[in-house]
């Protein structure tokens, strides 16, 4: 037998998707920009190839990262995606080896058992009949997980997961039907004819016992082939169309292609890639800190895929990146939130096609641009010649204790520096550009370039993360941009500055924008135990939390922003520190309204390890280096 | 024997309340957490409006005090109270119990922490001080910078702690606007060369003579009034305070150079009151103060029975106000005490 209707349903489903997959993937090729196709194509016959094989591998398949952080959740995807891999894998390889001809069309791989019914009385065919249930077992393994997911989150350790769509339940419900109903076809039929291994033969032969296993069957077969060609069918209109896209995302990513600031192909990529897992849900502290639980990635994501009305969800957000740190696909969340930013600021609409959704045709043109300048009132930039340049920012100015320690620090270390926003200078920039104003803040940049310029200085110090972030990101210096922290551990390793250890217990805050957004960790933790007792929190690095003052968000209400900073430093000061160390003006300024822990910034705490120092004495050179720490303890 | 009333606060609204009580035929407990009676009256110099010396009211509620019926019971903390029936039973820190038949809470306020507002510098430049700081320096009669030189220019900052989302008060505390006009009147009176200059938000002269007042600043005492609140506070290299500010009736933003500036701290419901309220489920409102039952008909009462409000830590009050309030609370316990308690 080579043929039944049943597998119909099948083949136009698999058929389909595969037409689907090769014309979507032509589309996004060529809207891609000249240099990622560029970058593409050297992919291809490149390293990069390679490399996503493996990724593909662990993260598609295998779901290494979810199971890194999760186990239970990550085991779930592992089972049905990885299982469902080797099931048509081994189906495949099956087929061809036991079937009547070599080389098989898909479906007699997938419907094996109707073909061959009496497959399995051999030693050699048991024991891979004992293989296929194994995998089929290991599949609804996961399945029994999801099924309960899906009702009793908890259960693989989420506090919450993903709402879905009227359709994204009609496919997922075909996704559901698929393992049991082959599980139901396979043992019916092996029961007819007894055949089938532990799972498929037990179940089959229990089952014909008491019921007309062979005329069952053939229902069972085609709900079977039905529920697979409705989830294909459904796939490119619903979330799972993230099964196909990640394997580009991963494949692009690897060339070297990132979001960047406009809409593209890449990012559609990625916004199809998202698997609404939810694990960004867990980690959103506007979730669990401000009880707003619609903004998150995932709703994000799906907002965009639908062409919701998706103002409120992009903008009320901390921008603490915790869910790009989170994200098992790697999505670069922030970057693409900011794009929506963009798009809205400029009050553009776009209209949804079916080929994409950030790079449709305009219905509104886009309002012609009005290039006055927004600061013109701003007075000719002019700087002392200096090698050290301190810029406090705007922040800095409203913490004046973080100011005047770092005016201490950089006078102890016997450099030439300057303060170039002493009088109050300009913005850095940044806040105009989280709120989606980039020209605007391009005319502040120029401004603070020129002054920068204009001093010869070879460093600049910042004692705002913010700004640190966007001097070295988005400003064209011919200087070493450092955050504070960085400079004193500079001081430090130089012998510049001599210093007592404090008798103190301290806790540190990780800023975002200094931690994850510019990747600056142990600096600041090696200034502290340098002078103080560093105790862990279980919020350190990539996994710190977000003071709730962002910028990032325009929309927050206040009450909202003190839950969250009440949450924060509750769990900061969990151990009852001596004081709560942080390195942004920002979260010191926040974080200082919500405890009685006594908050303080790096610059703070090394300017008082200073302050009962004896009388420096001033050697810039490099090369006669001291033990600091030591000689401070035998005081 | 006669009912029993524990008051809580040996405040202005305290004292008025004991005496006001034992007169009325009650044996009264007062409870104070410092040494001395008279809060935050003791620290003040003279009152508004009338430039009253503070220590005159001081007299006066110690008069009132003194009376057979009234127990008094200082340096003892209130922490927290059962209630059991009828009865109250309050324990002190000295783990003492006291039992009464009714609870009177005048716990007052506290002020307002300034280093909350770091941009202001208050702990970081020493010539910002607050008005606490500006009325002991008027008792001592010592009006000086911290260098010993005479303050030629003198901020007053309206507003710091209240109206202020950022430290979670959006209320205004009331008194701050009046208490700025009052002293900047004192400190021309001490510096009559000196220039002295009012940044403010809204002007909020409510209180009787208040506008008086404002007028005679204005006009006899030629203090400056600018629309706008301070941003933020530097020193400049001559050591001297340079204020950032918007005059926001101009539309301008200024620097000026200052060598005083006195923060107008609001008032917050006190921290003891905020932990005994926490402790003992009396409610609080948005603001923190204690919630009134009614806010026309019930000021005096929460959502205890039993339990009475007297002064500021119900709302930010006046001295006057904090009198009356004590009085009427007075009034209500009498009437519960006397019709069954309820």
């Amino acid at each position: 037998m080579n043929f039944d209707p049943f597998i119909i349903p099948f083949n136009i489903g698999l058929y389909f998707i595969l037409i689907y997959a090769v014309v979507r993937s032509v589309i996004w090729f060529r809207e891609l920009s000249r240099p990622d196709k560029l970058r593409l194509q050297r992919g291809f016959f490149g390293k990069a190839f390679g490399q996503s094989l493996k990724e593909i591998f662990l993260e598609s398949l295998i779901h290494r990262k979810i199971l890194k952080s999760n186990p239970r959740l990550g085991y779930m995807h592992m089972s049905l995606a990885f299982g469902w891999f080797l099931l048509i894998l081994f189906g495949t390889i099956e087929a061809d080896i036991f079937g009547e001809r070599h080389l098989n069309p898909p479906y007699k791989a997938i419907f094996f058992k109707f073909f061959s019914p009496d497959h399995g009385k051999t030693f050699f065919e048991a024991s891979y009949a004992f293989l296929m249930d194994l995998i089929l077992a290991f599949i609804l393994s996961g399945l029994v997980l999801a099924v309960t997911k899906r009702f009793f989150s908890r259960v693989v350790g989420m506090k919450k997961t993903t709402k879905l769509k009227p359709l994204d339940k009609v496919a997922l419900t075909s996704l559901w039907l698929i393992f049991p109903s082959r599980l139901i076809a396979e043992s019916l039929t092996s029961g007819a004819y007894g055949t089938g291994s532990f799972l498929t033969g037990n179940l089959g032969a229990a089952l014909a016992s008491f019921l007309p296993a062979n005329e069952l069957a053939y229902p069972f077969w085609w709900l079977y082939s039905l529920s697979l060609g409705t989830f294909f069918v459904l796939l490119p209109l619903t979330r799972y169309l993230h099964i196909p896209t990640e394997l580009f995302l991963i494949f692009m990513r690897n060339s070297g292609i990132r979001t960047g600031d406009k809409p593209g192909s890449f990012s559609e990529v990625e916004v199809h890639s998202c698997s609404s897992c939810g694990m960004c849900i867990d980690v959103c502290q506007l979730g669990f800190s401000a009880g707003i639980h619609t903004i998150q990635a995932t709703y994000l994501m799906k907002g965009i895929r639908n062409s919701d009305y998706i103002h409120d969800i992009a903008h009320n957000c901390l921008m603490c990146g915790r869910c790009d740190q989170i994200c098992p696909v790697g999505i670069e969340i922030s970057p693409i939130r900011m794009i929506v930013r963009r798009i809205e600021e400029n009050d553009r609409v776009y209209e949804n096609s079916w080929n994409g959704y950030f790079r449709n045709r305009l219905n509104v043109p886009a309002p012609k641009q009005d290039n006055k300048p927004s600061y013109d009132f701003l007075p000719a930039p002019v700087s002392k010649k200096a090698d050290v340049l301190y810029f406090a920012g705007c922040m800095t100015h409203l913490t004046p204790s973080i100011k005047k320690a770092m005016v201490k620090i950089l006078d102890a270390s016997g450099l030439n520096w300057s303060f170039i926003d002493e009088d109050g200078g300009a913005c850095c920039g940044r806040p105009l550009m989280l709120a989606g104003n980039d020209r605007e803040a391009r005319e502040l940049i120029n401004f603070n370039s020129q002054l920068i310029w204009k001093s010869g200085a070879h460093t600049l110090v910042t004692s705002c993360p913010i700004c640190y972030k966007v001097f070295r990101e988005s400003y064209y210096l011919d200087v070493e941009v450092l955050h504070h922290s960085q400079f004193i551990k500079n001081l430090i390793d130089e012998g510049l500055v001599n210093m007592n250890f404090l008798q103190k217990r301290v806790t540190y805050h990780t800023p975002c924008e200094l931690g994850r957004r510019s990747g600056v960790y142990e600096e600041p933790k090696e200034v502290i135990r340098h002078v103080a007792t560093l105790e862990p929190t279980g919020y350190d690095d990539e996994n710190s939390l977000c003071c709730g003052g962002s910028l990032g968000n325009i929309m927050l209400s206040h009450d909202k922003r003190r839950g969250i900073a009440e949450d924060v430093t509750a769990r900061l000061t969990a151990n009852d520190p001596d004081s709560l160390i942080t390195a942004c003006p920002l979260c010191k300024k926040t974080l200082a309204q919500a405890t009685s822990t006594r908050v303080v910034d790096i610059a703070e705490l090394v300017a008082e390890a200073i302050a009962d120092a004896p009388a420096l004495k001033k050697n810039p050179s490099r090369h006669k280096k001291k033990v600091v720490r030591e000689s401070a303890a035998s005081l | 024997m006669n009912p029993h009333v524990i008051v809580i606060g040996g405040g202005t609204a305290g004292m008025e309340a004991a005496g006001r009580l034992a007169r009325a035929g009650m044996s009264v407990t007062l409870i104070e957490k410092g040494k001395d009676l008279g809060g935050h009256l003791r620290d003040w110099y003279h009152l508004f409006p009338d430039r009253r010396s503070s220590d005159e009211v001081l007299e006066y509620l110690k008069g009132q005090i003194s009376h057979q019926n009234i127990r008094l019971l200082t340096g003892q903390q209130v922490t927290g109270f059962i209630h059991k029936g009828n009865e109250f039973t309050v324990s002190t820190g000295n783990g003492d119990t006291i039992n009464g038949d009714a609870l009177l809470l005048a716990t007052g306020f506290d002020l307002f922490k300034s280093e909350r507002k770091e941009e202001y510098g208050y702990g970081i430049y020493e010539n910002v001080i607050t008005s606490a700081d500006l009325e002991a320096m008027f008792r001592k009669k010592e009006v000086k910078l911290v260098s010993g030189k005479k303050p030629e220019r003198i901020g007053f900052l309206h507003c710091v702690g209240s109206r202020d989302e950022k430290v979670g008060n959006i209320y205004c505390s009331k008194l701050c606007c009046v208490t700025a006009v009052k002293q900047a009147i004192e400190v021309k009176k001490i510096f009559p060369a000196s220039k002295v200059f009012c940044f403010y938000m809204d002007m909020r002269m409510g209180g009787a003579l208040y506008e008086e007042l404002y007028k005679e600043a204005q006009e006899k005492y030629s203090v400056g009034f600018i629309r706008g609140k301070v941003s933020e506070v530097a020193v400049n290299i001559n050591n001297r305070l340079v204020a950032k500010v918007e005059d926001t009736l101009v539309g301008r933003p200024l620097k000026m150079e200052l060598d005083m500036l006195v923060l107008m701290a609001g008032m917050e419901m006190s921290e003891d009151a905020v932990r005994l309220a926490k402790e003992t489920n009396l409610q609080m409102g948005e603001n923190r103060f204690f919630k009134p039952a009614d806010h026309h008909f019930g000021t005096n009462m929460g959502n205890v029975n039993g339990v009475f409000y007297a002064g500021a830590c119900t709302a930010p009050l006046n001295i006057t106000e904090t009198i009356s309030h004590a009085r009427s609370a007075v009034t209500e316990i009498v009437n519960y005490l006397n019709t069954g308690r309820k």
